[in-house]
């Protein structure tokens, strides 16, 4: 969510009516913003206001004091919402951009309009350049899919091209910089800078994109600086906005979401001057688009949707306190007007979601669905027989957590996880609680395995080694948990029921959960049977008899300490491991005293 | 110790009294011990009376020690001297405290300085014999017998600084109600022995030290971020919810973003939000007919009367694999899965499980967590049944004034932000979102059209933080809490 901050007293006079904090507040929540806070900044020595407001991510319209003033002065029913006038000036006199087959492999769209006659003051100069940093941050993906100009078109001689060059070809003088660079020097002059991070999206291409003017001025190289030649300055009248972009449509509502801002500004308020881009294709379009249309809502829907009750003219006033102008055009039809501001709204949907908002969430009368379903926490099924050739079968364990049609199930894993986590409880351990994801350190090296034998699902994009891997196995945590209460009495019992992650080329993802149970105690003495006793007692639990069902076998395992291991077999198949931890995991983790450990997949008894 | 309680009860039997001061100094016993002794004895209620008494009293410096068993200085010096006299200059050399034992004895009138002697001052015995009172008086005053010592000669003592002035506390104790020279000792404990016939009946117990703690119970604990899943768990399968089964940490792009409508630009499918997988780094079982309705939905709208975003969508970005970021991504596989049923089933479903998110870590946020949601899906839902659900299920975790944000999320429309006033900050705290799902994201599952659904989600840590004072996440879930914290956790009871 984007926050803009804005000067208080700019944004009362634009709205027309001045707020206390907590009016203002209020009137924020009430429609969808949130006044985040309010601080005193110094601006040229004087004490200025400024409220810091977050906006919907959505609501490019609202980034800048002039929209938010606009929107929420309609939204108080102090003004109405502005008709743009596009001005598409005779062929011989319209402006013209022609788009360049080299810019194709780079960044192949270009759209373009002018302000004419612009009043800039201080204020509205720096909203007018916080407003397209606030777009480049947003909708335009930090510039890679859109990236704003603006230049003083008095300086410059039309027809303009749109081209891309080889950047050793190219020179021009950057904004604000006293001599002349190419391409390869621009990446230097800037490689420490604010504009470091857009770099990278051109910088290996063959062809860097730029604009030029009749007379071969560089207009700007985006999407990286503009040219020196025709910046902007308070005295600038006449305002030609270029953007460039990957992605057309954003570049169509980045362009409008400009000149419906700032139009407001021109001689002839809200007049918009079109100029006309021939694309590579050789098509003709004129921008800006202004995307304006029209939908078409039935009142009786609407209300049905919200849960309320008002006639077509509340409606139609409700809609126009969001912006949108609503008419009526029989009983129970409004077609109502989406201006080319309001490019959030796709669907009728979001029409519905301004109705309510016009009407109030905290308006609307609660009631209860009529939806009746019974809970169910287990398979509507009756719990099957165990039996090794059923349950080991991991497909089977996916299927039983499916959705069977017509027939909800419950998650029964959840439900066994819970009963076991009282049983464990009940035996004196106390329930940790880890984190699935660790370094590979952790699930490797420490357990004296090597990570390529191990089958972890690893994450591209680790911000810190503690997010390299998801575990394989509950110990780490549960290691990592005793080390961090090593000075509580001991001795220490822990446990955790939990999911663990398996890469597996069967799964329908490649990797899948396994429900784990493990148990640790830590004392001065191992004490092997005090864990095995846990196994039996869950086991007992879970109604599986000893020897004809569950049994322990010898197992070497470098993770536990040798001859002092075993695998736990349930009906034929390993289900897990128990034993005395080696005395070298023990002290991978920073332990001193024995560890005696037990993990085991609790899936097969479903 | 038994053996001095016995001595001290035979005593006051014979004496009727017994001040523990003077018993002390009569037997040479520490007097501290025979308090004690007297003290253990009084648990026993009524035999003894008892009176405090202080005592004033001195005590000898180290300096009056030495007189006391040696002789004053003077008289010393006096001892020193033989018959026949001795040289001034002698007699200084054999004691320390010469100097001040010769002019005391001086003073006494019991030596003389014969100063014309030819071999230099020569002192003498002046009378034959002396009595050394100084010593006299600090040995009675040790031995504490103070009756025959006046108090001039305290007071000179006192500003010889060789005695200072202590108060000393002694118990007069006398024979109680319940007096008796044949004290049983009381027991600890009943025991299985004493159950056999009567014995238990003629048993002393010894009184509870009721202002003690008990014995720590050896038991388990569960974890309390754990409880309150429980309890949350019952409050969906009180309202009818059905569990979803979310033990899938691992999914693609596809489920977990386009499906929900989440344009394939979104911020939060950046690297810096969501953990990308590098192995197994793609999906590439998906159901087809299903994947290619969801493109034309996010190219153009897809025919369900929608504007869609205008870009150009591309299956290998849906086939990246990610940890979730929300268990929304498990929501709509459900809700495709039962709209793939002949007949539609309105359903209510609920899910409690660990969600992942590339963020910056603080206070509050972690790279994991649990989220919870609740999901309805039927024909005709309305914003007022989301309102009316949400204050059932809020006013069960005890939160019964909400407010609700317009808000925006890339899958519901209308959205809304829950917040809950909360009596102990005074404050309006955020609590969760919650929406009606998109038309774009429901209509390529094929539901029906008229099917709307509702859903909600907030994180489990956060009312679980603000239920027990938690202020640091780190203090709640990982391998750093404190187990202390586990073990101390009361019970959990959600809507109080």
């Amino acid at each position: 969510m984007p926050t803009i901050s804005v000067n208080r007293d700019i944004l009362f006079a634009n709205i027309g009516q001045k707020f206390t904090d907590s009016e203002f507040d209020n009137l924020c929540f009430e429609f969808g913003i949130e006044l985040d806070d309010v601080v005193v900044e110094k601006v040229n020595n004087k004490d200025q206001t400024v409220y810091k407001i977050e906006i919907p991510a959505n609501r490019y319209d609202l980034l800048c004091v002039e929209g938010l003033g606009r929107a929420l002065s309609i939204f108080l029913q102090k003004t109405t919402p502005p008709n743009f006038q596009l001005f598409k000036p005779s062929d011989d006199k319209i402006h013209k951009m022609t788009v360049l087959p080299n810019t194709s492999p780079v960044r192949p769209f270009v759209v373009a309009a002018i302000l004419r006659n612009v009043n800039f003051s201080q204020q509205n100069y720096d909203s007018f350049i916080d407003l397209q940093d606030k777009l480049h941050q947003n909708l335009c993906r930090k510039r890679t899919l859109v990236a704003i100009g603006t230049h003083d078109l008095d300086t410059l001689k039309g027809p303009f091209r749109y081209d891309a060059q080889r950047p050793a070809d190219l020179k021009f003088r950057p904004l604000n910089q006293t001599a002349e660079v190419n391409g390869v020097e621009l990446m230097e002059l800037y490689k420490e800078s604010h504009l470091k991070s857009y770099l990278p999206i051109i910088k290996d291409k063959e062809f860097y994109p730029i604009i030029f003017d009749s007379n071969n001025v560089v207009l700007s190289l985006p999407p990286i600086i503009n040219g020196d030649h025709s910046k902007i300055t308070l005295s600038t009248k006449n305002v030609l906005i270029e953007c460039t972009g990957t992605d057309l449509h954003k570049c169509e509502i980045v362009l409008d979401t400009m000149v419906t801002m700032f139009s407001e500004y021109c001689a002839s308020k809200f007049e918009i001057e079109a100029v006309e881009v021939t694309h590579v294709d050789g098509s003709k379009h004129i921008y800006p688009k202004l995307c304006e249309r029209f939908e078409v809502i039935e009142t009786k829907t609407v209300n049905k949707k919200i849960g309320i009750q008002i006639d077509d003219s509340k409606m139609a006033q409700l809609l126009a306190r969001m912006g949108l102008e609503a008419q009526l055009v029989e009983p129970n039809r409004i077609k109502v007007r989406i201006p080319p501001t309001r490019s959030d709204i796709l669907h009728a949907c979001d029409i519905v979601e301004d109705v309510a908002i016009g009407y109030g969430f905290n308006n609307i009368g609660k009631t209860i669905p009529k939806t009746n379903c019974f809970s169910n926490e287990n398979h509507s099924k009756n719990c099957f027989q165990l039996n090794s050739d059923i349950v080991l079968n991991y497909s089977n364990i996916a299927e039983a957590c499916d959705f069977h049609l017509g027939n909800i199930r419950g998650f029964e894993l959840n439900k066994l996880t819970d009963l076991l986590r009282l049983e464990l409880a009940q035996c004196g351990y106390t329930e940790a609680l880890t984190f699935t994801l660790c370094s590979r350190e952790d699930v490797a090296d420490k357990l004296g395995k090597k990570i390529e034998d191990i089958p972890a699902v690893h994450i591209s994009n680790p911000k810190t080694l503690d997010f390299q891997v998801a575990r394989t196995s509950l110990l780490p945590g549960l290691l990592k948990t005793i080390a961090c209460s090593r000075n509580m009495p001991l001795p220490l019992k822990i446990f955790e029921v939990s999911d663990v992650i398996l890469n597996d080329k069967e799964a329908e993802v490649g990797a899948r959960n396994e429900r784990r149970l493990a148990v640790l105690s830590y004392n001065k003495q191992a004490g092997f049977e005090i864990v095995h006793g846990v196994l039996d007692k869950i086991m007992q639990s879970l109604e599986v008899p000893w020897k004809t069902g569950y049994e322990l076998k010898h197992t070497e395992d470098p993770t536990f300490m040798p001859g002092r291991c075993a695998a736990v077999y349930a009906y034929g198949k390993v289900i897990g491991t128990v034993g005395v931890l080696h005395p070298d995991v023990i002290h991978n983790f920073e332990l001193n005293l024995p560890c005696c450990a037990l993990e085991i997949n609790i899936e097969p008894f479903l | 110790m038994a053996d001095l309680n016995e001595e001290l009860l035979q005593y006051i039997d014979k004496n009727n009294s017994l001040d523990t001061l003077e018993y002390a100094n009569a037997r040479n016993l520490d007097h501290q011990k025979v308090i004690g002794a007297i003290k253990s004895l009084q648990t026993n209620e009524g035999l003894l009376k008892s009176e405090q008494k202080s005592t004033k009293s001195f005590v000898l410096n180290d300096e009056a020690q030495h007189i006391a068993k040696h002789g004053s200085h003077e008289a010393v010096i006096f001892n020193l001297i033989p018959d026949t006299g001795i040289l001034q200059s002698e007699l200084m050399s054999l004691n320390a405290n010469a100097k001040l034992g010769f002019s005391k004895a001086m003073a006494n009138g019991w030596i003389q300085l014969d100063k014309k002697n030819a071999d230099g001052p020569k002192v003498a015995k002046k009378v034959a014999k002396i009595n050394d009172q100084v010593k006299d008086i600090l040995e009675k005053i040790q031995n504490l017998n103070l009756s025959d010592v006046n108090d001039k000669s305290i007071q000179d003592l006192k500003k010889r600084k060789l005695i200072s002035e202590v108060t000393i506390n002694s118990i007069f104790v006398s024979k109680g109600d319940k007096f008796t020279t044949k004290l049983e000792k009381p027991e600890k404990e009943l025991t299985a022995e004493m159950l056999l016939g009567d014995a238990w009946k003629t048993k002393k117990f010894k009184e509870y030290n009721l202002d003690a703690l008990g014995t720590v119970p050896d038991g388990g604990h569960l974890h309390p971020l754990q409880k309150v899943r429980t309890e949350i768990r019952k409050i969906f399968l009180e309202m009818g919810f059905t569990e979803m089964p979310t033990n899938n940490y691992i999914e693609n792009s596809f489920w977990n973003f386009d499906a929900l409508f989440q344009p394939q630009q979104h911020p939060a499918r950046d690297a810096h939000d969501t953990f990308f997988i590098s192995d197994p780094s793609v999906s590439t079982t998906f159901p087809m007919d299903y994947l290619e309705r969801v493109k034309q939905t996010h190219m153009n709208g897809g025919g369900y009367g929608s504007q869609g975003y205008k870009y150009d969508w591309k299956i290998e970005e849906a086939q990246k694999n990610i940890l979730r970021t929300h268990t929304t991504a498990v929501s709509a596989r459900m809700l495709y899965k039962l709209a793939q049923s002949e007949v539609f089933k309105p359903t209510k479903y609920f899910s409690i499980d660990k969600v992942f998110r590339n963020e910056t870590l603080d206070a509050t946020h972690l790279a994991e967590f649990h989220q919870i949601e609740g999901v309805i899906a039927d024909y005709d839902l309305t914003l007022g049944d989301l309102i009316g659900v949400l204050y059932e299920f809020f006013s069960k975790l005890g939160m019964t004034e909400l407010r609700f944000k317009p808000a925006y999320n890339p899958y519901t429309e209308p959205s809304m932000e829950i917040f809950a006033f909360h009596k102990g900050l005074n404050k309006w705290v955020e609590i969760g979102n919650s929406g009606v799902f998109r038309p774009e994201m429901l209509e390529p599952m094929n539901l029906p059209k008229n099917v709307s659904v509702i859903a909600w989600g907030l994180s489990l840590e956060r009312p679980t933080m603000i239920k027990y004072g938690i202020n640091n996440i780190r203090d709640l879930v990982g391998h750093k809490v404190n187990l202390k914290m586990v073990y101390d956790n009361p019970i959990c009871r959600i809507s109080k």
